[in-house]
């Protein structure tokens, strides 16, 4: 008996103990951002240090995420008192599951991204945290290979095509690089790049006839890709290995590449189609889901982390440009300054065809994804026939824009009701 | 403690286990494959079973298993017969032999594609040596049979430690006495092996044959990493209806079929390779 009795003692200290730790724990910023060991570990640092409140930063994969995040949904109770994440997460979820964060008195500084972090609500359901873009990079190797007359920073599709085309001949193998493995972002190219360059729109024009160009062209640029690309996510790793010399990719997956060797890569803005320079924001954002624990304290790690300070810490940290307005600095990582330096030449060209990320599609962002990667797969590695493919594709592309009811977004032209497909 | 009792005292707390984290889960899992929003359906299986990638899937599930396990029978049939054979440094043998147990089957995935990407051990070697000019990139949409042969590496690698181990531990309990009584008769040791060592070696090739069958099937984080999209398996599929598409309908559909799968042949290896009753070792 008198060991059942201590071991009962033991088992109330331990959760008196437990229960104490849990009273005066760290807000959990439980974020699918800054995922890479040294970005954590610099939001930890440089970024949530100078924070009032202790923060205790965790970084996931996306499936670990959400599935924390449901399960504390489900039980009405949590441990989670900030997420962060890219706006298509949140757009997945139901707005009821956030809490309003309209009466903040912060906001970012774009009216889009503001609209956007509204979810379809009438409040923002998200503070809009920090943005990127998609940019292209190459190795300084390429440019003697740039065509007669070319101008890197005004380049067309067809200019890149034989560029790479000229770097495949010099090299003796292909040296264009894209993202087309597993984790690849090989989608926002052609919902954000080759679609709108080509055609002017994402969903309205998906079968179109320009839209079969868009998918030729990308088939040529597809003779002088890297035919290892359906294993490529992360582009800096072929850039900085010289398994590819010209690159599309996400600006901070890009990083590595200029911090590690500046003086070898130049970044410049994707190229122009007959429609203009489509491209694409990345927005990540920062939300208190409805069972945080201390809402206050929640949204002072908010307040936190909008402060122009913060902002230029946390682009240092991630090379995620700040979404308020701020005096950068001059000590940035050579990252930081050539993506900087990319995406403002490419928002700032006069063909710029700024797109704007998919909205309204709730939990079916996946599924829109899958339909231009299942497009890709079965035009360019299957080799199928691609006025039938995009028939064929159209017609789950329908589906999904029916089910949501998602009105069209930049650059298609707006609908009433859902985006229809043409 | 009631001697008829005990058996069932002692099973207990794994039984409990079990019902807690399996079969609990399971049922839920089950639950959700067969529901909607709507209430109970077949549209979940419908919709994976009707997506264009699920034939070619569950093509390259079995044609893996198909590949790969004959080949770990052998291996591990061959392995295991060596280290009872040995004298000195058997248990040292059977470490090193087992390493790969040890490692995670994303980390093995990992350590094939350092060699045989563009720019790996394997390339680096074949240049070294002078026989290509420059490194040939080898897991390409363009080589779909080499991608194979390099997934079908990894796995052979990874898993047949797995089946050694179990047929090591059948083959310590085959009594002396018959090899004894073959040598007397003159068998030879081809014989000995066909006459006795497989028949004996039922049990546990039934146990390794089942357990690698169904590892077999739910093969993932190797073809992620050396196949990229290029080989999709059906667990692949499992885990993008989850995370990609956020459709956990879809995905307990997978998982369910998955699991028919196994069931089927596991069921076929246990008739193939029953013990007749009443005969025992």
């Amino acid at each position: 008996m008198t060991y059942a009795r201590k071991m009962l003692g033991a088992a109330s200290g331990l959760a008196l103990l437990v229960a104490a730790g849990a009273a005066q724990a760290d807000v959990l910023f439980w974020s699918t951002q800054a995922n890479p060991v040294e970005e954590q570990q610099a939001m930890r640092d440089q970024v949530l240090s100078g924070h009032d409140d202790a923060v205790d930063y965790q970084s996931n994969e996306l499936g670990p995420w959400i599935t924390r995040l449901e399960a504390e949904l489900q039980a009405d109770s949590g441990t989670i008192g900030l997420l962060g994440a890219l706006h298509g997460n949140f757009s997945a979820m139901d707005p009821e599951n956030l809490v309003d964060l309209g009466d903040m008195g912060v906001m970012s500084a774009s009216d889009t991204f503001n609209d956007l972090a509204k979810l379809g609500t009438d409040s923002m359901q998200y503070m809009p945290w920090m943005q990127a873009s998609y940019i292209m990079a190459a190795n300084r190797e390429a440019l003697h290979y740039l065509p007669e007359g070319a101008d890197i920073d005004a380049l067309t599709y067809d200019q890149l095509i034989e560029w790479a085309a000229n770097a495949h001949e010099a090299a003796g193998e292909p040296k264009f690089g894209f993202p087309a493995g597993p984790k690849g972002l090989k989608h926002r190219f052609f919902q954000g790049y080759l679609y709108p360059s080509y055609t002017n729109g994402v969903v309205r024009t998906f079968a179109s006839d320009k839209a079969v160009t868009a998918w030729e062209k990308f088939r040529e640029l597809w003779a002088h890709t890297n035919p290892g690309s359906t294993n490529f996510s992360f582009m800096q790793e072929q850039l900085l290995s010289g398994d590819a010399w010209i690159v599309f990719d996400h600006t901070s997956r890009l990083a590595n590449a200029f911090n590690e060797r500046p003086d070898d890569f130049v970044a410049f803005p994707a190229p122009a189609g007959p429609e203009g320079r489509g491209f694409m924001p990345v927005l990540a954002g920062v939300a208190i889901p409805r069972t945080a624990p201390d809402m206050e304290a929640s949204k002072a790690l908010i307040a936190h982390l909008m402060k122009p300070e913060t902002q230029i810490a946390t682009l240092k940290a991630t090379s995620f440009f700040p979404v308020v307005d701020v005096d950068l600095p001059d000590d940035l990582p050579p990252s930081v300054k050539a993506a900087g330096d990319a995406v403002a030449k490419m928002s700032g060209s006069a063909d710029a065809n700024p797109g704007l990320l998919p909205a309204g599609l709730g939990d079916k962002g996946g599924d829109f994804n899958r339909v231009y990667v299942d497009t890709f797969e079965r035009i360019v590695l299957a080799g199928q026939p691609i006025e039938a493919v995009l028939q064929d594709q159209k017609t789950r592309l329908e589906a999904i824009m029916n089910e949501t009811g998602a009105p069209c977004w930049a650059p298609d032209a707006p609908s009433e009701g859902a985006c229809p497909v043409e | 403690m009631n001697a008829r009792l005990l058996p069932y005292v002692l099973i207990l707390p794994v039984t409990l286990f079990l019902c807690l984290f399996f079969l609990y889960p399971f049922v839920l899992v089950a639950k959700q494959a067969f529901t909607t929003g709507a209430g109970a359906t077949l549209d979940n299986f419908r919709e994976v079973v009707s997506y264009w990638k699920f034939p070619i899937s569950l093509r390259n599930t079995l044609l893996l298993a198909v590949a790969v396990v004959p080949i770990q029978l052998a291996l591990s049939l061959l392995m295991a017969t060596m280290v009872t054979r040995m004298e000195k440094g058997r248990d040292m043998v059977l470490y090193i032999w087992t390493i790969p147990l040890g490692i995670s089957d994303l980390a093995a995935g990992l350590i094939w594609l350092a060699i045989f990407e563009q720019s790996g051990f394997l390339n680096s070697m074949l240049h070294g040596v002078g026989i290509v000019d420059k490194p040939v990139n080898l897991l390409t949409f363009q080589n779909p049979g080499i991608v194979f042969v390099a997934i079908m590496l990894a796995e052979i690698w990874r898993a047949t430690a797995i089946m050694l181990v179990i047929l090591v531990a059948g083959i310590g309990l085959i009594p002396k006495e018959y090899y004894e009584a073959a040598e007397v008769f003159g068998a030879s040791p081809w014989k000995r092996f066909l006459r006795i060592t497989l028949p004996m070696l039922r049990p546990s090739l039934q146990t390794a044959l089942v357990l690698r069958v169904i590892m077999a099937f739910e093969v993932f984080a190797v073809v992620a990493a050396l196949g990229g999209t290029l080989f999709p398996v059906l667990m692949g599929e499992t885990y993008a209806y989850q995370f990609d598409l956020l459709n956990s309908g879809a995905a307990a559909a997978m998982a369910l079929i998955i699991l028919a799968i196994s069931i089927a042949a596991t069921l076929v290896i246990l008739r193939a390779l029953r013990v007749p009753k009443r005969a025992t070792i």
